[in-house]
């Protein structure tokens, strides 16, 4: 199945760039999770990279953007494999990788043997990555998974007047990243969060972890993505389940809202937070979204980009951008690229991204809810927008630094 | 019965201890103690339930794959992939003509269809010759998942639960008490119900077929012993293109089940080959009813494990194959 994929990714990219092979090439090695669980998230990620290359064209200066594809399954072991393989074998000199939380974790330590090259995130969202020990030739476009959850604590309690919830999610850093940032804010605003249930990714009969979910509660949250989110939802319907629920960035998604069969019918109304919205007006994003839509026939997209397309489009949008800037100088350690990534601000589409000092995006978030556009599809509705979001989501470093690093017991649920 | 209490009195006392306290936990209301020392008796009955029902599933696709190896010595690593295409023919047929039942009998048929082939043109081949057909299978099954993900692609695939499926059913079975004197009943989900009944069914008939019909009593000889069967006029091969027909069939309807109460996707094939290599390694290549009951006890450890030790629960399945490989190596219900 990897190679049936690479292939066709190979071919393509082969065609695209037939008519460049005497100019000197800038190799880039792009990892996407195109195996397991997260197969769906990767394809969208390789999509959204597909257009970011439409839009901007693969010329920097006189010389030509190469793009080398590999695949990974969401684990960190196969995120370093396939990065090393791209540098070792394929000889790339700057990486737009990887997709996953864990993955990011394991790259960016990964990258610090690498301290000549240059690694661009493209999707991941652990805290850890840029946070703790940040590499210093390791640069993320997109924000966290705490910060894609600003404003759904508040409007949770606030707005829906929930109390009490519970949380649903897969057992690894990007959901602990993002039930964190949801307990924080939850919880500083006066509610409980009585119970969190941690599921190995990949898990595929939910039947049990169903059962178990508490019943004196307003809500319950999912941080599921995936096929684990769509079994998830599957097994709801047939359990009779009635709860209200909140999701997390990757459960309300495209990759979600626009599977087959009606499970995902159990989705309106939720309540979520992401780094994108896909009603949004604004005509950066309504032009992105059109070129998506444009860039491949309906039936080999969704019907709106997912959040992972955004990010690639995003990173690859940033990597371009910079080396542009410096005309595709790679040399003396690709120092003049590195410094041009740390100082761009791109308009992407779904808002002005800045990095700060860890070279982690400070950027715009979105509080949703989703919508039947009346034939079926599902798309989320925006209902706030969050400017400015930065890592430690408002607090004062200091501050920030006591709540601790996110893990399935951390953050405590009061108010810090 | 007697005998074994006879011969193991010790054994015999566990075990009726074993099934007391069982059925204890299952019938009677738990007192406020037990439940706060592991959780609600809803969340139990549930987990055991659907590790019952999750271990119907894994009997379907380790059946047809210990029937084969039973009779032709075949190891199939390709038995994976035909669950997964079993899935993709039953989501094809239920979402083009809306019936739920049709989508099993196609698959049934379709997949058995390309057991035949696989027969045919392959196994028949490199007959007793192990290592090469085990070769030969992996290379199928690598082949057949990247034809797959060509024609379907790595989208999640659901089969359409009919309608008069959907949702949960009332069991008579008590979880508590209310304060005012109502009592609680379990609800459970109707189509896992259905679909273990339906694996039951199949269990059972395929004894039947095995140990009262006349195609049942060649096949068992066969598995005892091929080359006298052969000599007495069988015609073998017909016999194994049948038998490797069934074993196909049933994964491609075990594809159906698994992709109406989970899903369908890449990397599902070897997902359940792992299964069901679990399985009839625990209850012992090639017999059925240790398929049986390697399929329960491996769902039943896969579902409470997942509620009661999270973090380890993966771990607890391969535990399992590795106690019984290490104290019965054959497998619990293995003859020899």
């Amino acid at each position: 199945m990897l190679k049936g994929s690479l292939g066709l990714i190979a071919l393509s990219s082969l065609l695209l760039s037939g008519t460049a092979f005497a100019q000197e090439k800038i190799k880039v090695g792009v990892t996407a999770t195109l195996e397991g669980t997260y197969t769906v998230l990767g394809e969208d990620g390789m999509r959204g990279h597909q257009t970011a290359l439409n839009v901007l064209g693969k010329k920097v200066g006189d010389k030509e953007l190469e793009f080398i594809v590999a695949s990974t399954d969401a684990t960190p072991d196969s995120a370093v494999r396939a990065v090393r393989k791209l540098i070792e074998q394929d000889k790339v000199q700057i990486l737009l990788s990887p997709l996953s939380g864990d993955e990011g974790i394991a790259v960016k330590n990964f990258a610090k043997t690498h301290p000549e090259l240059t690694f661009v995130n493209a999707a991941s969202g652990a805290q850890e990555t840029t946070y703790v020990d940040p590499a210093p030739n390791f640069f993320r476009y997109n924000m966290d998974g705490a910060q894609w959850q600003v404003g759904l604590g508040k409007y949770a309690y606030e707005t829906k007047g929930y109390r009490k919830i519970a949380t649903v999610g897969e057992d690894y850093s990007f959901i602990y990243t993002q039930v964190f940032g949801l307990v924080l804010e939850f919880c500083g605003a006066g509610g409980q969060v009585t119970n969190r249930q941690w599921v190995p990714l990949g898990t595929k009969d939910f039947a049990s972890v169903i059962a178990a979910l508490p019943d004196d509660v307003d809500a319950i949250y999912l941080g599921l993505g995936g096929a684990d989110a769509v079994n998830f939802l599957n097994q709801y319907q047939q359990a009779g389940g009635k709860a209200h629920l909140m999701g997390g960035s990757i459960m309300i998604d495209q990759t979600i809202l626009s599977s087959k069969g009606n499970a995902k019918n159990a989705l309106i109304g939720t309540i979520a937070a992401s780094g994108q919205a896909d009603t949004w007006e604004d005509p950066g994003w309504q032009k992105f979204v059109k070129a998506y839509q444009d860039a491949f026939p309906p039936a080999k997209r969704f019907p709106s980009p997912s959040l992972l397309a955004t990010n690639y489009y995003g990173s690859t949008m940033a990597l371009i951008l910079a080396l542009r800037q410096v005309n595709g100088d790679l040399s003396n350690n690709q120092a003049k690229l590195k410094d041009a990534l740390a100082k761009i601000e791109i308009d992407a589409p779904n808002g002005k991204i800045k990095l700060d000092a860890n070279r982690q995006a400070i950027g715009t978030n979105f509080v949703t809810e989703v919508v039947d556009d009346g034939k079926g599809a599902l798309f989320s509705k925006v209902v706030k927008v969050i400017p400015n979001v930065n890592q430690t989501l408002g607090y004062d470093p200091a501050v920030f630094a006591k709540i601790g690093l996110p893990s399935r017991t951390v953050p405590e649920c009061k108010k810090y | 019965m007697a005998r074994f209490i006879e011969r193991h009195p010790a054994w015999a006392l566990i075990v009726i201890i074993a099934v007391a306290v069982l059925a204890w936990l299952v019938f009677a209301i738990w007192p406020p103690g037990l439940e706060a020392a592991i959780g609600r008796k809803r969340v139990f009955l549930n987990a055991a339930l659907n590790g019952i029902t999750l271990g119907g599933l894994y009997f379907l696709v380790a059946s047809g794959f210990t029937l084969i190896f039973g009779l032709m010595r075949n190891v199939n690593l390709a038995h994976g992939s035909l669950y997964l295409f079993g899935g993709y023919i039953g989501y094809a047929v239920s979402t083009w003509t809306g019936s739920w039942i049709l989508s099993f009998i196609v698959a049934f048929i379709v997949v058995a269809l390309v057991g035949v082939i696989l027969q045919l043109a392959v196994f028949r081949r490199m007959e007793g010759q192990d290592l090469r057909q085990t070769m030969v299978t992996i290379g199928l099954s690598i082949v057949f998942a990247d034809l797959m993900l060509w024609a379907f692609g790595g989208d999640f695939y659901q089969v359409q639960t009919p309608s008069w499926l959907i949702g949960p059913v009332q069991l008579p079975l008590l979880t508590a008490i209310k304060s005012s004197g109502e009592p609680v009943y379990l609800q459970y989900p109707l189509v896992r119900l259905v679909i273990f009944a339906a694996s039951v069914v199949i269990g059972i008939a395929m004894w039947l077929a095995l140990n009262r019909t006349r195609i049942g009593m060649i096949v068992r000889a066969g598995v005892d012993d091929r080359d006298i069967l052969a000599a007495t006029g069988v015609r073998i091969q017909l016999v194994f293109v049948l038998v490797f027909a069934l074993g196909a069939g049933l994964a491609g309807i075990a594809g159906v089940v698994g992709g109406t109460f989970q899903s369908l996707s890449p990397g599902e094939d070897t997902r359940f080959l792992l299964a069901s290599l679990v399985v009839v390694i625990v209850g012992g290549m090639g017999s059925i009813p240790g398929a049986a009951l390697g399929a329960v006890i491996i769902g039943l450890a896969e579902q409470l494990g997942s509620v009661y030790i999270p973090t380890y629960a993966i771990v607890v399945t391969f535990l399992i194959m590795v106690l019984v490989l290490a104290l019965r190596p054959q497998g619990l219900l293995a003859r020899r």
